[in-house]
């Protein structure tokens, strides 16, 4: 089990993924209660009569309200975490409600990303559901003249059995809320033997909300007087609208004008991208409206780029050394001994993220203050760049955060919501801007197009005596500073500097790529190109050694150890090396697992058919995954069953963790086989689901079965760890089954479909 | 969290109105005989279940039903939709959960739950057709609805599920 860990003491990154749990514990209490100040929006927790937590809040009614700090966009960070507070606390769920906080800073950090939710929050949960138990403990030893010590809870009641008596939380609320706030010192934890629901789980606190159409999503907002604009934006990154006629828009039924953005100032960050905004009165007028704006771009430097010359400059970077990350023996000076040598090129384009829900914001300024409705992951950042946009006080932004359709990492980067505070501004009215799904592919901060070169030399049993590794990509802090070129250390820890394999000779470089459109986090980011590289050349390796995959596999992950980062700068996402180790015996045992479950070496594969493996740690999960595929004699590829066996220490909740890997496999299954953003003179050349299609019923694994290790370790990521090592083994077991190796995704470029 | 005396824009009724009847009840309608159902449901009537994911008929959030057949709202135009039954989501059972909702309940189907909506009215025109889809059936009535967050096989138990229910 985990102790209680201070986690402010962790890494902030800045511009990075995760800013883990960032100063939690200094944020328990109400500052209402502690210095007579006022927070800018109440919640039902803080009114209660019982509050002795920001998470928290019991009225006599016995109703326990627990605020969701966390974005819900499918992962169900919005129920988990309160799982987590209900079973400290000895609540009965059903009586449970939970509210979503508005982004505000006395919650603790809220950017909803980098799979850390659980992770960076399971230990302020548990102290704010024990905080509230001793108290209502106190409350009735005093009302029942027996020692604290005597008393204890049962679901929602506090218990003193030698006498026989039970008070209701509800009844007890008032006078618990006399009593001060214990230290955290002074609390006691639930053994594990006690836990209610953590490790057991739950379904989603909104399904019914969610099957019947009554979950309110951005898209859902509305508000009195609102009006919708959608905005034409300027197709190349950092250009200008030079000149525009709206004179055809303003025709439009509905539409009521037209309102030039400012560009942004300097690297794009979260500011607006610009353009002109077609205001209307519903949605659709807004749509048509701007199909009739005529504008004049001037496009500025980025219209040079073009994907195809793009891939071949990233890839001549990669020939040539780089800047060396991790060093381990002499790879060199091996290689110029000469003998027989391996090396090979990968490549991962563009991605973008095509959540379902569109971007989507509801803004209102109004008396000096913004007040938004937005599906975000990030209401923090929402309050940061609106502040800055409209130049008033973060405190006078109050973003209030919607359900999302589907976030995996876009809802982290607030424009669009920025989008619309400018125009509430500028209008003094209410507005809505919606996104279309074109506006949506063209205009995303895409998972950076990578290229990979790797190169072994082969030595006793096929087991590399060197190995080298270049990756180049034009790298996210790009998005904060135009001349950020080389990979930041936390997106080469992605599955690049941390290659766990036990090797005398390895170095790790990496290379630089200037961005051309906005770079950013998808699903797994970074892991998804280095765990694609580095798994399908080790079973390339495996391949050319004449070995079992499986068998080269283990051999190469060697024996259980704990990788030693000295000198390699590895942050970790966010955790400490001493709480969160990287345990090679871990990532062993998955794949050991992972192997067994599947039959590996057990089950006759015919003709065309064939089954591929990857291991891949990410976001401190260890996962492992094997893939069987049948390819017909067109190239097309049907995906029969996925096995999958992950160690994210301990999991809270089961069931949305067997949900997250499921659909891992199907995000997956989407990079591999239609993944591809390309530009043309720095325009995007995709727009919709016609080209950029994503995986359908009838394409996507027909089985997932997910395995999970039983783990007292600290809790990880399950979000996102599931992609990388899914889109690998797909692409061994092509190999498998057709001696094609995939080194180029999408695999639609090699024939396949 | 919302207004939720949010006006609906009223229109003046016109004998070029168009006439429809949605979820049992009758609405008139005399804007923009080009405007999509879907941004009449979402903007106009306020009925916000069915959902805008791609404006072009690939995606299927916007699933409703149209005189009982599946139909996509957002490349249905109101002059199309004239004369015609439209049931949504919010009309889609009267008392209580549908079998389709009570079996995405039981088999956790939803993640995000964006477009789980449209899966299920997708699902429902399914069903009424076929009491007992095979993969196959499903899988050909559902491969024009997306869903990003991959809980395809959970989508095809349910719906399996929910017609053993329904039998």
């Amino acid at each position: 089990m985990s102790g209680i860990e201070n986690v402010s003491r962790r890494r902030f990154l800045t511009g990075g993924i995760v800013a883990a749990g960032a100063l939690v514990l200094g944020v328990r209490y109400y500052p209402k209660l502690a210095a007579g100040g006022k927070v800018p929006h109440d919640t039902n927790a803080d009114r209660a009569t019982l509050h002795p937590s920001v998470y928290l809040g019991i009225v006599p009614d016995g109703t326990v309200w627990i605020v969701a700090h966390r974005s819900e966009m499918g992962t169900t960070s919005r129920t988990t975490l309160p799982l987590v507070v209900a079973d400290e606390l000895d609540a009965d769920w059903k009586r449970v409600t939970i509210e979503q906080a508005i982004g505000d800073a006395r919650y603790g950090e809220q950017n909803t990303d980098g799979s850390h939710s659980i992770r960076g929050f399971y230990t302020a949960m548990r102290v704010a559901g024990a905080t509230a138990r001793f108290m209502l403990i106190q409350a009735a030893a005093r009302q029942w003249d027996v020692p604290a010590a005597e008393c204890e809870t049962d679901l929602h009641v506090v218990v003193h059995r030698a006498t026989n008596r039970r008070a209701g939380y509800g009844e007890l609320a008032t006078a618990a809320s006399r009593f001060p706030v214990p230290k955290q010192e002074e609390l006691k934890l639930k053994p594990k033997s006690a836990w209610r629901y953590i490790g057991k789980g739950s379904v989603s606190y909104d399904l019914e909300a969610l099957v019947t159409g009554k979950a309110i999503y951005g898209m859902d907002a509305r508000m009195d007087g609102m009006v919708y604009a959608s905005i034409e934006r300027p197709p190349v990154l950092g250009g200008k609208v030079k000149s525009f006629d709206d004179k055809e828009p303003l025709k439009v039924a509905g539409v009521r004008q037209t309102v030039a953005i400012d560009p942004f100032q300097g690297a794009p960050a979260f500011q607006p991208l610009g353009g002109v905004a077609v205001i209307a009165d519903n949605t659709w007028a807004a749509f048509q409206g701007r199909k009739k704006l005529n504008i004049s771009w001037d496009n500025g430097p980025n219209e040079t780029y073009s994907s195809d010359s793009y891939q071949k400059e990233l890839q001549a970077t990669s020939h040539n050394p780089c800047k060396v990350v991790r060093n381990v023996g002499d790879a060199d000076a091996v290689f110029a001994k000469g003998g027989k040598v391996h090396e090979a090129d990968y490549y991962v384009p563009l991605l973008a993220h095509a959540a379902m829900e569109p971007l989507v914001a509801l803004a209102e300024f109004k008396n000096g203050k913004a007040t938004l409705w937005a599906p975000t992951q990030n209401p923090q950042a929402v309050q940061d760049i609106v502040s800055k946009e409209l130049g008033i006080a973060k405190e006078d932004v109050i973003c209030h955060v919607t359900l999302l359709g589907g976030g995996f990492g876009r809802k982290s980067k607030p424009d669009y919501v920025a989008e619309a505070a400018v125009l509430s501004k500028k209008l003094a009215r209410p507005v809505k801007v919606v996104w279309t799904r074109e506006d949506d592919i063209k205009f995303d901060y895409y998972n950076a197009v990578a290229s990979m070169y790797f190169k072994a030399a082969l030595g006793t049993n096929g087991k590399p005596a060197a190995w080298l590794q270049r990756s180049v990509f034009p790298p996210i802090p790009s998005i904060f500073d135009l001349n950020a070129v080389y990979g930041d250390p936390g997106h080469l820890q992605q599955g690049w500097t941390d290659i766990p394999y036990d090797l005398p000779n390895l170095r790790v470089e990496n290379g630089p790529a200037k961005a051309h459109v906005r770079i950013g986090w998808l699903r797994s980011v970074a892991n998804i190109y280095h765990g694609f590289g580095i798994q399908c050349f080790t079973d390339e390796l495996a391949h050319a050694a004449g070995r079992d995959p499986l068998d080269y596999l283990l051999d190469l992950i060697g024996q259980p150890r704990t990788i030693d980062f000295k000198g390699v700068e590895y942050p970790n996402y966010g955790a400490s090396l001493e709480t969160y180790p990287w345990e090679t015996g871990r990532l062993r045992h998955v794949t050991q697992l992972v192997a067994e479950k599947s039959g590996w070496g057990k089950r006759k594969h015919a003709k065309g058919t064939g089954v591929g493996i990857a291991a891949h740690k990410s976001f401190l999960t260890y996962v492992a995954t094997v893939v069987e595929v049948e390819v017909n004699d067109q190239g097309e590829v049907r995906i029969p069953r996925v096995d999958t066996a992950l160690d994210a220490g301990l999991v809270v909740n089961p069931e949305a963790t067997r949900a997250q890997f499921e659909g891992a496999a199907v995000f997956g299954t989407s990079v591999a086989r239609s993944g591809e953003i390309t530009a043309t003179k720095g325009v995007i050349n995709q727009s919709n689901f016609q080209d950029y299609p994503v995986a359908r019923i009838n394409e996507v694994p027909a089985q997932t079965n997910v395995y999970i290790v039983d783990s007292d370790a600290p809790p990880a990521g399950v979000g996102e760890p599931g992609v990388p090592p899914f889109i690998a083994a797909l692409c061994n077991a092509i190999f498998a089954a057709t001696g094609k190796r995939v080194r180029d995704l999408p695999i639609t470029k090699l024939g396949f479909s | 969290m919302f207004d939720e005396a949010y006006p609906v824009h009223a229109f003046a009724a016109s004998s070029a109105a168009i006439q429809l009847t949605v979820n049992g009840e009758k609405q008139s309608f005399s804007g923009e005989p080009e405007m999509p159902l879907l941004w009449y449901l979402r903007d106009i009537l306020g009925l916000t279940g069915s959902k805008f994911g791609c404006g072009i008929g690939l995606c299927g959030a916007c699933t409703v039903h149209v005189n009982g057949q599946a139909t996509r709202a957002c490349v249905t135009t109101m002059k199309d939709a004239a004369g015609k039954e439209v049931t949504t989501v919010e009309g889609l059972e009267k008392n209580g959960l549908h079998p389709l909702q009570k079996a995405w309940m039981q088999i956790n189907v939803p993640q995000c739950g964006y477009c789980q909506v449209g899966q299920i009215m997708q699902a429902a025109a399914l069903l009424n057709s076929k009491k007992k889809p095979t993969d196959q059936d499903i899988d050909e009535a559902m491969a024009g609805n997306i869903c990003r967050c991959g809980t395809y096989n959970r989508i095809r138990a349910a719906i399996k599920a929910a017609a053993g229910e329904m039998s």
